[in-house]
């Protein structure tokens, strides 16, 4: 049985309510961008491969054509946007945590 | 080139019962702390988050990547990257989307998150077909791999090979449960990764040390034309199509989320994706490497005649750089990964049968905890035996498309379901229910009419559907479908729960 107390929303329930708003919003903004930021840089590099192959096979110095590069780059973005969102979850994400909390 | 490969190999035997010994005595440890399904599912949720990123990291990097994709380098140059860099992404996303909501919200399984804002039943019921399907197509891949690999590697018969690899997978899984598969995961990452980076620094070091030098030889050797994008990818369509299959499903792999549940906390996931990612991405850095260096050095005819399909361009290399004895260390790796890999496997797929279908389906969330452990086991030996009898059935055929296809299936009927009841309030029972199933199907369909089957398998002179990947229909309508039917009949109800799960979904059970 539900005690009435606990189902009914009270005031300083409210404000609690509206941070976790605040937080799933801003966790969702920072989820979306980081995703899409992924998605452009791998999807822009599979339609580099599909529709300028030539551009890919020009050599950037000897040895490494631009296409590897890019593939090498693209490896690189998924470390920083991966590292960012860590950045951003321990410091912001896990601060407004502990205000939930308390 | 005289090669010891498919002769008995004294030092792989040597380090691979090295392996088997040390594993086994990691599950008779395993086993005297596996008494609770919490243990035996989730390792006592006390895998710490540099652990758990090597556990990650070894249930993902199957033998196909590593065999697999360094033949396909060696073979073709510049295209096997582009498969190289497609397994990598989805780990940002996993990290962005899913670890952290999925650790807080569920207990065993990703069906947990579902079903636990939506109703029970039928959400277990159609995210179990789900699982189920990506655990068969990717065990059969990886047990007729292991049984080729084996015969090519150590001279062992097919049979024998995959009968070895059912069994010992079955000791770890049955006796020492998520705490063995975990440490087998870390041993076998470790030595997969020490194993790779070992031979690219034999490989390095006969070019002073600049990859560069090393690229530059194989398009003298070869002409520029392997620094460059091939015949790969000819329909951009399917390349993108491809491209989606690997980055979402990723996100949708059963063994792969059910890692998140031996972690303490939201946190701990998410440190875990972190280390991961890093030598994830390490790992497929390195496979640039292996596949430039075994065209250059072993040479593209040696390497074919050995295997078609390049298979052995690795464990050649190991054998030019580092002689018979590395050769016999990266023929053991290889061993070790298909058995950590095929164990996670088999873990995830007992779980979705006892877990989802046996404790929540049919006795309807009563089950003792003895019980519960009692049916798990069972479904483990069921699933052992089927792993041996699908990779007996499945001998000389050709399952290469069958990752791609265990990939396709966990992104349109896993991933959108799930990235859906994390996010998303409005999702009801039947829109996600109805939605996990049309993935399932619809990529199965459209396999089935795709040209890998009916050109290159039945040898029809046509194909229905034009793409080797259906990703790219199936997704968005396994997305499209779940909205759909969720705004067309909404349920109060559950909108309401998911609101009272949303502090759940970032503060977890505290």
């Amino acid at each position: 049985m539900l005690w009435p107390h606990m189902s009914h929303s009270t005031h300083p329930v409210q404000s609690a309510d509206s941070a976790l708003k605040a937080v799933s919003a801003a966790r969702w903004r920072v989820a979306v961008l980081l995703t899409t930021a992924m998605m452009v840089v791998y999807f822009g590099f599979i339609l580099l491969v599909a529709f300028n192959k030539p551009l890919l096979g020009t050599l950037f110095v000897g040895g490494l054509s631009i296409g590897m590069l890019l593939g090498v780059l693209v490896i690189v973005a998924a470390w920083a946007l991966t590292w960012i969102y860590v950045r951003w979850a321990n410091t912001h994400y896990d601060a407004s945590l502990r205000d939930l909390r308390s | 080139m005289m090669t010891a490969i498919g002769e008995p190999n004294a030092t792989a035997i040597a380090f691979f019962a090295l392996f088997i010994v040390l594993s086994l005595g990691i599950t008779v440890w395993a086993s005297r702390r596996t008494r609770t399904t919490d243990q035996f599912y989730a390792a006592g949720r006390s895998v710490t988050a540099f652990q758990n990123g090597l556990a990650l990291a070894g249930d993902y990097m199957s033998a196909a990547s590593f065999l697999g994709i360094a033949g396909l380098v060696a073979v073709s140059g510049f295209d096997g990257l582009i498969y190289s860099i497609g397994f990598l992404v989805g780990w940002p996303i996993v990290m962005f989307l899913i670890a952290e909501p999925l650790r807080n919200l569920g207990r065993y399984t990703f069906a947990d998150v579902v079903a636990t804002r939506l109703r029970q039943t039928p959400i277990r019921i159609a995210a179990s077909i789900g699982a189920l399907a990506v655990i068969a197509f990717y065990l059969i891949a990886q047990m007729v791999g292991a049984g080729n690999l084996i015969r090519l590697l150590f001279g062992l018969p097919y049979e024998l090979a995959v009968v070895i690899v059912g069994v010992v997978m079955l000791a770890y899984v049955l006796f020492g449960g998520m705490i063995a598969t975990t440490w087998v995961q870390i041993v076998k990452a470790v030595l997969l990764l020490g194993g790779a980076t070992m031979l690219a620094g034999l490989v390095l070091a006969r070019f002073s040390f600049n990859p560069l030098a090393l690229f530059e030889q194989a398009s003298a050797m070869y002409g520029p034309g392997v620094l460059a994008p091939g015949r790969q990818v000819t329909d951009p369509i399917d390349a993108i199509s491809l491209g989606l299959a690997l980055m979402l499903g990723t996100a949708g792999l059963p063994h792969i989320l059910m890692r998140f549940y031996t972690v303490p906390d939201a946190k701990t996931a998410r440190t875990s994706v972190g280390y991961a990612t890093a030598f994830i991405g390490f790992f497929y850095l390195l496979t640039f490497i292996l596949g430039f260096g075994a065209m250059v050095i072993v040479g593209r005819d040696v390497i074919t005649q050995v295997d078609a399909g390049g298979n052995m361009a690795a464990p050649l290399l190991a054998e030019v750089v580092g002689g018979t004895p590395f050769l016999g260390f990266i023929a053991a790796v290889a061993f070790a990964t298909i058995l950590a890999v095929v164990a996670g496997l088999t873990l995830s797929g007992a779980a979705t049968l006892s877990h989802d279908l046996w404790v929540n389906v049919f006795r309807g969330a009563h089950a003792s905890e003895r019980e519960q452990l009692v049916v798990a086991r069972v479904a483990t030996v069921l699933l052992a035996i089927v792993s041996i009898v699908l990779g007996i059935t499945f001998k000389g055929q050709n399952v290469a498309y069958m990752v791609g296809l265990a990939f396709a299936i966990a992104a349109s009927a896993n991933f959108p379901a799930l990235v859906l009841s994390i996010f998303w309030k409005r999702l009801t029972t039947t829109g996600a229910q109805v939605s996990m199933i049309t993935g399932t199907v619809s990529t199965l369909a459209l396999i089935y009419f795709s040209p890998t089957i009916q050109l290159d398998i039945l040898k029809n002179t046509e194909a229905w559907f034009p793409l080797r990947n259906p990703g790219i229909v199936t997704i968005p309508l396994s997305f499209a479908i779940a909205i759909g039917v969720s705004l067309l009949r909404p349920v109060p109800t559950e909108e309401k729960r998911f609101l009272e799960l949303e502090r759940q979904l970032h503060l977890g059970l505290d």
